[in-house]
């Protein structure tokens, strides 16, 4: 019975494979996909980001069951979603807190890459598509996020779209264009819904795809730094040093992604607004377009970025250079790969000069995101008896030291990567 | 007595201090488990506030999580023929209340997730006699806010008192109403009790699932653990 079983499904696989590669893509892309043995805690956030994005399309789906699109209605179906939908509240904090959690991995994954120089050659387009996947987020939840209609949604809206307005010349008319109103408006909701659920989850899907098949084009790095590919078993062809992707990695992620739903889950039960970070308490406000917030703030991980407008002061009355350093700050990112000059890739085998720089952009990062969460008076004023800095926002002043820092970080990277002193690299990984 | 009385909020309220917005609040004591205090909550909502405030996303039904059934949501909570699944909406016209007050009263689903608990505490219990102002009533944490003092009769009259020396704020109970300070004070700590269930109504019943969920994850990290290790213990 069971060799019958055996060769039924065997008849029926390669019936499928006549017609269809499914067994050459899955040994292609799980089964004999060699990676790197050494794979480190770091590693993890590639699956979990993986993870999390299913989570955000499944939830989002429910979601969307129920929500309304409309000025009128949003807000109380999101409030219908959270008492009168079965499980909906809990549906809703999935949702809510893997917005937030999304980011989180992402940027942890992101840091994974500058430590063991994933971006350099040959895997300078798994990094472009990367930096890609980045930008799609930010702006599906910056779409999201106003699909609640609190008044944060709302303002937090308002403020962004208003950014465009100071590009010179067609800022104005950009502005207008993204709105489809003069304000934010239901034709705003309406189409923020539209990108939020259709458009640019179809775009981040593609850029994960493509995510991934330059990866498995090239190979995994390690955080050695060093190619697996470089030393095979002259036999079967299979890197010493790699093993398949699955079983190995898929069981171990497993376990990766049982810690993290523990995480994900004591947020969802017990926190699910994270002291107001993941869930501002002005959000439980509904919209008003004649009540702006005394301190409106963009959700935690826009904050980096805010802090950074806000700290280029600005030029002949205009805000363009806060702006445009605000999106330099973002898509500076993708340079990474050229702006890069060191032998090695890993950090294991760097000189301490780039041990400092991250460290320094890691700080200024925090340093940033925090303060962008803030008011920029928190930390008072310098007396006006000081050179030069006198009276002005402390906070303003700190959050321009590390501007400074975060854009060094990159712009002095080519002198600092070549300059360094670097270690000697292993043939193979270590362990 | 009366003195007293006037100590013992002198020195209750002393952090009331007036600021433009870091009013220093008080913090709630407030149980979400205590149904009787929910209960009692429920009742003063319903009496006082649910007149000009609406809580348009409340089912009257949803009072059976802190222990009411129907019938007694029905004989002792709902005073227009509502029906038991309605929410609880108010029949006063938004452009009359605006009209009236200078604003709509806002609904008050999830005014404490908006708020805070302390923050309802401290207002609730700010309301000070004010010439100056159209109610004739001025709030220490809300200044110069359109709602009147609706829980006067219990509370009684507050004054303002400033001290010029400390630069310091501090109200004094000027007239008792039919409460003494402390059983006016554990009756708005139910109703602000009340306001933070009402909010947010399936918070402790889920908290008892999130145990579930968190004690079966774990689990599940010890077996995929166990899992890895076995798979792994030829990788060297």
């Amino acid at each position: 019975m069971a060799k019958n079983n055996q060769q039924d499904s065997k008849n029926l696989i390669d019936w499928v494979d006549a017609r269809f590669p499914l067994s050459s893509n899955l040994k292609a892309h799980v089964t004999e996909y060699y990676a790197p043995k050494n794979f480190n805690f770091w590693y993890f956030f590639g699956a979990l980001a993986t993870l999390i994005l299913v989570l955000q399309i499944l939830t989002g789906i429910f979601l969307t069951m129920n929500y309304k699109p409309d000025a009128a209605l949003a807000f109380a179906s999101v409030e219908y979603i959270m008492r009168d939908v079965s499980w909906g509240r809990l549906i809703r904090y999935m949702h809510s807190t893997g917005a937030s959690m999304f980011f989180v991995v992402i940027y942890l994954h992101m840091f994974r890459g500058l430590m063991y120089g994933s971006y350099k050659t040959p895997r300078e387009l798994i990094w472009l598509f990367g930096v890609g996947i980045f930008l799609v987020l930010m702006g599906e939840a910056f779409f999201g996020y106003l699909l609640p209609w609190g008044q944060m949604s709302y303002w937090g809206a308002q403020v962004i779209i208003n950014l465009f307005t100071s590009i010179p010349f067609i800022g104005p008319d950009i502005s207008l264009w993204l709105r489809g109103d003069y304000t934010v408006s239901d034709a705003t909701l309406n189409r923020f819904f539209a990108f939020h659920v259709i458009a640019l989850p179809l775009v981040l899907l593609g850029l994960v795809v493509s995510h991934l098949i330059a990866l498995h084009e090239v190979g995994s790095n390690n955080p050695d730094g060093v190619e697996i590919k470089k030393h095979k078993d002259p036999k079967t062809h299979i890197p010493l040093d790699g093993i398949p992707f699955h079983p190995y990695y898929t069981v171990k992620d497993l376990m990766g992604v049982s810690v993290f739903l523990i995480v994900f889950s004591a947020i969802i039960f017990f926190a699910p607004e994270m002291g107001g970070y993941f869930l501002e308490a002005n959000n439980f406000i509904p919209a008003d377009p004649l009540k702006t917030p005394a301190h409106i703030a963009p959700v935690w991980y826009f904050t980096p970025y805010y802090s950074i407008l806000r700290a280029v002061p600005p030029i002949f009355n205009s805000q363009f250079p806060g702006v445009a350093a605000m999106g330099l700050s973002v898509v500076i990112f993708a340079f990474l790969p050229w702006l890069d000059r060191s032998p090695v890739r890993s950090i294991r085998y760097r000189g301490s000069l780039y041990k400092k720089w991250l460290a320094a952009f890691v700080l200024s990062f925090i340093v940033l995101g925090y303060l962008g969460t803030e008011p920029s008076n928190v930390w008072g004023q310098f007396a006006s008896s000081t050179p030069l800095i006198g009276g002005a926002d402390r906070a303003t002043i700190v959050a321009r030291f590390f501007s400074l820092v975060y854009f060094s970080f990159f712009a002095l990277m080519p002198w600092y990567t070549k300059k360094d002193k670097t270690k000697p690299v292993p043939e193979r990984v270590t362990a | 007595m009366k003195t007293k009385i006037l100590l013992v909020l002198a020195l209750l309220l002393p952090l009331m201090a007036i600021a433009n917005e870091g009013v220093k609040l008080e913090r709630a004591p407030i149980d979400p488990n205590n149904q009787a205090s929910l209960q009692r909550g429920a009742k003063t909502f319903v009496n006082y506030c649910l007149n000009c405030h609406s809580a348009a996303y409340m089912r009257y039904n949803r009072l059976q999580d802190i222990g009411l059934t129907d019938e007694q949501i029905k004989s002792n909570l709902m005073f227009a023929g509502e029906k038991v699944g309605d929410t609880m909406t108010v029949s006063m016209p938004k452009a009359d209340a605006k009209a009236w007050f200078g604003v709509t009263p806002p609904d008050l689903s999830v005014e404490a997730r908006a708020r805070g608990a302390d923050w309802l505490y401290s207002y609730l219990r700010g309301f000070y006699r004010d010439d100056t102002r159209p109610t004739g009533w001025n709030n220490v944490v809300y200044e110069k806010v359109a709602m009147p003092h609706v829980l006067w009769s219990l509370q009684g009259e507050q004054i303002l008192k400033i001290d010029e020396k400390t630069d310091t704020h501090h109200l004094v109970l000027e007239k008792q109403g039919a409460m003494t300070p402390a059983e006016y004070d554990a009756t708005i700590a139910d109703l602000v009790n009340y306001l933070v269930f009402m909010a947010e109504p399936f918070k402790e019943r889920d908290k008892n699932l999130g145990l579930l969920v968190l004690a079966f994850l774990g689990l599940m990290f010890v077996l995929t653990y166990y899992l890895k290790k076995e798979f792994w213990k030829d990788i060297h």
